[in-house]
């Protein structure tokens, strides 16, 4: 089956996952477009971290599939460096190589993964920290840097392999509040690039600003899902409301 | 009676014959040359059985880990001296090649017995030491290596290691200046390092307190060009930011 960019570039069709006999996932379906934006929300514990790091196959699955613009993620034959080239992946706690400065982050993995030639990466990881405001910080070592610095040098370093799809999973939970903004500026270009965003967030703000849609998720289902407007102003599911009363 | 101070007496404490007399002088640097390319050797080799052993402790075949984890355990568990001999006198009676004379010679010389054995007694602990610093290099880092593409091995070689280096580098300069005290052993199946050169020239010239002295201080130089290296490495692989 070829994909063609009208079909779900993102495609999760009732996925089951446990760790042990802990049921984290109990059938979750979701369709993803390209250039959408997409964000999940819900109480921590209810899966939603598990399920975008069951896109990019960083956690495998118990039943369902998921498929990366019509590849299977869970098929065992799959090429793994192929999908990890479609699917960039930002964490909470960044986690940058701190042996490397933030240029080499950004270059190491198109270097050593794929293969490519060190002058033009060097000139792309330039770019890239350049876009994500980081001009000047190329020679910093992680440890010089701040939270939001060094969540911006993960972005960039994982646009560097040139994704097809971003997921962030929690990627302003571990920064002070100063800095998160200049973290959800870079997110907000990046969408506004066309780049096909899942983002697991907090930031309900960010959240209604950004998303194409929302999708709430309690104790390992989706329980609604809409564009922000609808979402947080009629939500209809009463763990819905509960949620977003107790945190907005 | 001699005092103990007389240990003090300049003639004693500073008498060096071994320098004046040009034949121990001789015996004398040849030793401290054997000493230090044994040590060499020994550290390089620890190192890769201590990388290799690390790597293979972490793989995903369990009959490798077992036998990573008995290989440890056996020269963790017995004396270096008893391994040596185990090394040259066990194995290497049988390890023998027809020479062009017709008579069966060891394949493998005292040196290269003294080599091999306490390499892999060194780098037994490098194992365990490098283990550790593994374990210390945090699930998250090697998951976003995981994320980018990187295969395990890369994981291992660009990501993994230059960390676990790092925060193993206090143990492994302890087992190193270890192993280099270790290497006096080779004494035992024969090989000139400097304590074997030095128990000739005092069972020769009856100078054993003498030679006490050139020995020990030879052996704090030895070490202290060590602990010299091993200092600049970790300066060269201090981050900034990073750690202590």
């Amino acid at each position: 089956m070829s994909w063609t960019p009208d079909q779900p570039i993102v495609s999760i069709k009732d996925v089951h996952k446990s760790f042990g006999p802990v049921e984290v996932l109990r059938g979750i379906s979701m369709d993803v477009m390209k250039g959408e934006v997409v964000c999940i929300i819900g109480p921590s514990g209810s899966g939603k971290s598990t399920l975008i790091r069951c896109i990019n196959a960083l956690n495998d699955i118990q039943s369902g599939s998921i498929t990366v613009e019509g590849q299977e993620v869970h098929d065992p034959k799959l090429d793994k460096l192929a999908l990890r080239k479609k699917v960039g992946m930002v964490f909470q706690q960044y986690n940058l190589f701190p042996h490397k400065t933030a240029l080499q982050n950004v270059m190491m993995a198109p270097i050593k993964v794929l293969k490519q030639n060190r002058a033009d990466v060097e000139v792309r990881a330039r770019a890239l920290l350049k876009k994500v405001r980081l001009e000047g910080k190329e020679d910093s070592y992680p440890g010089e840097l701040s939270g939001g610095q060094q969540q911006r040098v993960a972005i960039a370093r994982s646009l560097a392999m040139n994704p097809d799809v971003m997921l962030f999973d929690e990627v302003t939970a571990a920064l002070d509040p100063e800095t998160v903004k200049e973290v959800l500026v870079t997110i907000k270009d990046l969408a506004a690039d066309g780049m096909t965003c899942i983002l697991v967030t907090h930031e309900m703000g960010f959240a209604r600003e950004i998303a194409d849609r929302v999708y709430f998720t309690d104790k390992g289902v989706i329980v609604e899902y809409g564009p922000p407007a609808t979402f947080f102003e009629q939500a209809k599911d009463p763990r819905t409301r509960q949620f977003l009363s107790q945190i907005l | 009676m001699d005092s103990v101070l007389d240990w003090l007496r300049p003639d004693w404490f500073f008498d060096l014959s071994v320098v004046q007399d040009d034949y121990n002088r001789g015996r004398y640097l040849a030793g401290l040359w054997m000493t230090a390319k044994l040590s060499t050797l020994c550290i390089l080799l620890s190192l890769v059985v201590g990388v290799v052993g690390a790597a293979a402790q972490g793989a995903r075949s369990r009959t490798l880990r077992v036998l990573v984890g008995f290989f440890v355990a056996f020269f963790r568990n017995t004396p270096p001296l008893v391994q040596l001999y185990f090394f040259y006198f066990a194995i290497g009676t049988i390890l023998r090649v027809t020479g062009e004379n017709g008579l069966p010679q060891p394949l493998v010389s005292n040196f290269g017995w003294a080599l091999i054995s306490l390499s892999l007694f060194a780098g037994a602990m490098n194992v365990e030491i490098f283990r550790s610093g593994i374990e210390a290099v945090p699930k998250a880092t090697i998951e976003a290596a995981e994320a980018l593409g990187y295969t395990r091995l890369q994981t291992y070689r660009y990501i993994v290691l230059p960390l676990a280096v790092r925060i193993s580098m206090s143990a492994l300069g302890t087992n190193l200046v270890n192993l280099v005290k270790t290497t006096t052993l080779a004494y035992a199946i024969a090989v000139p390092e400097l304590l074997y050169v030095a128990a000739q020239i005092w069972s020769e010239d009856l100078n054993v307190r003498e030679m006490m002295n050139v020995l020990l201080f030879s052996y704090v130089g030895i070490v202290a060009v060590l602990v010299w290296v091993l200092h600049r490495w970790e300066k060269a692989l201090r981050i900034p930011g990073y750690g202590g």
